[in-house]
């Protein structure tokens, strides 16, 4: 029981981190139909800004408000150089976006150096607490605390306010919405920024938990956030919460019981989702 | 009359292909202006030129005095154009209430106003208020789309094709609801039901194989038997 306590906290941590990513993708990919693959260096450069912020203000919530704002003016750039130009043309975001990916992970060893760097659990968040053979570690119950409030705040803001209506509505129908007299590429705009922010966040809170960051580390996770993405739905918010917690968890147990499918087990969901449910589990109807 | 809309010589591609090539037409203040064809005409096409969504790469749409040929989309539905297109645009997860809400440009007093007025000429929508739009049978969808781009104070409506795949009764609920907003806006209707369109029009405009190849009051083309035979297969 004490193991099954222990693998699910990490599984659930694991998890949320991927979920902070992969739920600015989903936006991104829901209502733009654009496919990101850079997401992944603003979750390295999340990671980076974010220790540094930390590094030299000495305050964990500076670097990650400090993370947070280079994951906005990223995002404003990418949006504006990148992606706007390849709008309505897949093959041309995927090639320009992994090539930005390239580019965001080399400028980070231009900035930062080639080698990796250090990231410490700030004091008020190390060690953990145990209650019998249960051991909790508290940063990763942190993590946890952090994914959830992150959902309640996007989805009271996609649900009760009007710019969330919007959002939605433009997931489902962007003609529609720009017909109603909404300017729907600034809208675009505000999502990649908050998708970017979102990213820039789930790598900084990444930093301690690993320990360590370097410049490629957003190769690995964005092919989780894709998964996720696949899995969920894309566009869906709360879809994106359930892969990723289910992505987190599968990972989590099968590390510890079938090692050797630890890495299989994702892709093998995702392929399960697209035989039976090809427009994932959770979707947004038309 | 004054002339809100004047559609001059559009062409529009689609791809590789010429979908529209010289429409012509104007919509008079106060007016329904009927917009007729076979399937396939280019009738669809020309409401969504006007609204930007499939932009006119020759010729010239104004409105309202002004040039609104390459405007955004955006930009012409805030200029006073409304939409309701063929497919309804209804957003599925959505309820009433919340594609009420995205419709609504500014919530003041005479939007909401303009919203009680709407709802009393379509009373499922309130009964449906919490209901999804995706749940709403094809009846309250078309009625929810009209209500959407009524709720603005929008000079001109675009209405497609408002009685596709209706039941008679509602059909005949939606013509009377466009009856009574005819009343407070300038409409542009697509309609294929012809005695439909007859009995709201105040003005025609045939279009065939992307062309404009007549236009008139809607009482001359009643009793021009030859033109309803040639262009619409009635008569």
């Amino acid at each position: 029981m004490e193991l099954l306590i222990n693998l699910t906290v990490n599984g659930l941590a694991t998890g949320m981190l991927i979920f902070l990513l992969a739920s600015g993708l989903t936006l991104i990919f829901g209502l733009m139909s654009v496919l990101n693959f850079a997401h992944g260096g603003l979750f390295a450069w999340g990671a980076f800004s974010g220790v540094w912020f930390y590094t030299i203000s000495g305050s964990f919530i500076i670097g990650i408000l400090g993370a947070i704002l280079t994951g906005i003016i990223l995002g404003f750039i990418t949006e504006k150089l990148i992606i706007t130009p390849v709008y309505g043309n897949h093959v041309q975001q995927i090639l320009i976006t992994l090539g930005f990916m390239l580019v965001l992970a080399e400028m980070l060893k231009v900035v930062w150096g080639p080698n990796q760097i250090a990231a410490k659990v700030p004091s008020y968040l190390a060690g953990s607490w145990e209650f019998g053979d249960v051991l909790i570690i508290k940063y990763r119950l942190f993590i946890i605390i952090v994914g959830f409030v992150v959902f309640g705040i996007f989805q009271y803001m996609l649900q009760k306010t009007k710019i969330g209506l919007i959002v939605r509505a433009g997931v489902m129908d962007k003609d529609m919405v720009q017909s109603l007299g909404i300017n729907i590429k600034r809208v675009f705009l505000y999502v990649f920024m908050a998708g970017a922010a979102l990213a820039a966040l789930s790598g900084v809170l990444f930093a301690p938990y690993s320990g360590v960051i370097y410049a490629e580390m957003g190769f690995e996770f964005a092919i989780l956030a894709f998964i996720v993405v696949v899995i969920g739905g894309m566009g869906s918010f709360p879809g994106s919460l359930f892969a990723a917690i289910l992505v987190g968890l599968a990972g989590s147990y099968m590390a510890y019981y079938v090692p050797a499918l630890s890495l299989a087990v994702n892709m093998l969901l995702m392929a399960i989702v697209l035989i039976f449910r090809p427009q994932g589990l959770f979707t947004a109807k038309g | 009359m004054k002339t809100l809309l004047k559609v001059d010589g559009i062409h529009t591609h689609i791809g590789q292909y010429h979908i529209l090539q010289g429409i012509s037409f104007e919509a008079r203040e106060g007016e329904v202006s009927v917009l007729l064809g076979r399937n396939g005409a280019g009738k669809t096409t020309t409401l969504k030129t006007i609204m930007g969504l499939t932009p006119a790469s020759k010729g010239a749409v104004q409105f309202d005095g002004q040039e609104i040929t390459k405007k955004a989309t955006y930009t012409i539905a805030n200029a006073g154009i409304g939409y309701v297109p063929e497919d309804q645009g209804i957003f599925g997860d959505l309820t009433v209430e919340e594609n009420m809400k995205v419709a609504m440009r500014k919530e003041d007093e005479a939007a909401f106003a303009r919203q009680d007025y709407v709802l009393g000429l379509f009373p499922d929508l309130k009964k449906f208020w919490k209901k999804d739009g995706g749940h709403l049978s094809g009846g309250q969808k078309q009625m929810l789309s009209m209500a959407r781009a009524f709720v603005n104070d929008s000079k001109l409506l675009l209405i497609d094709e408002p009685s596709k795949g209706l039941a008679p009764i509602v059909v005949e609920k939606v013509m009377e609801a466009i009856t009574e907003m005819k009343k407070s806006t300038t409409i542009v209707l697509v309609e294929q039901n012809f005695i439909m369109a007859s009995r709201i029009g105040d003005r025609y405009t045939l279009i065939d194989d992307g062309e404009t190849v007549h236009a008139g009051d809607m009482a001359d083309l009643i009793r021009n038997e030859e033109i309803k035979r040639k262009y619409l297969g009635i008569g």
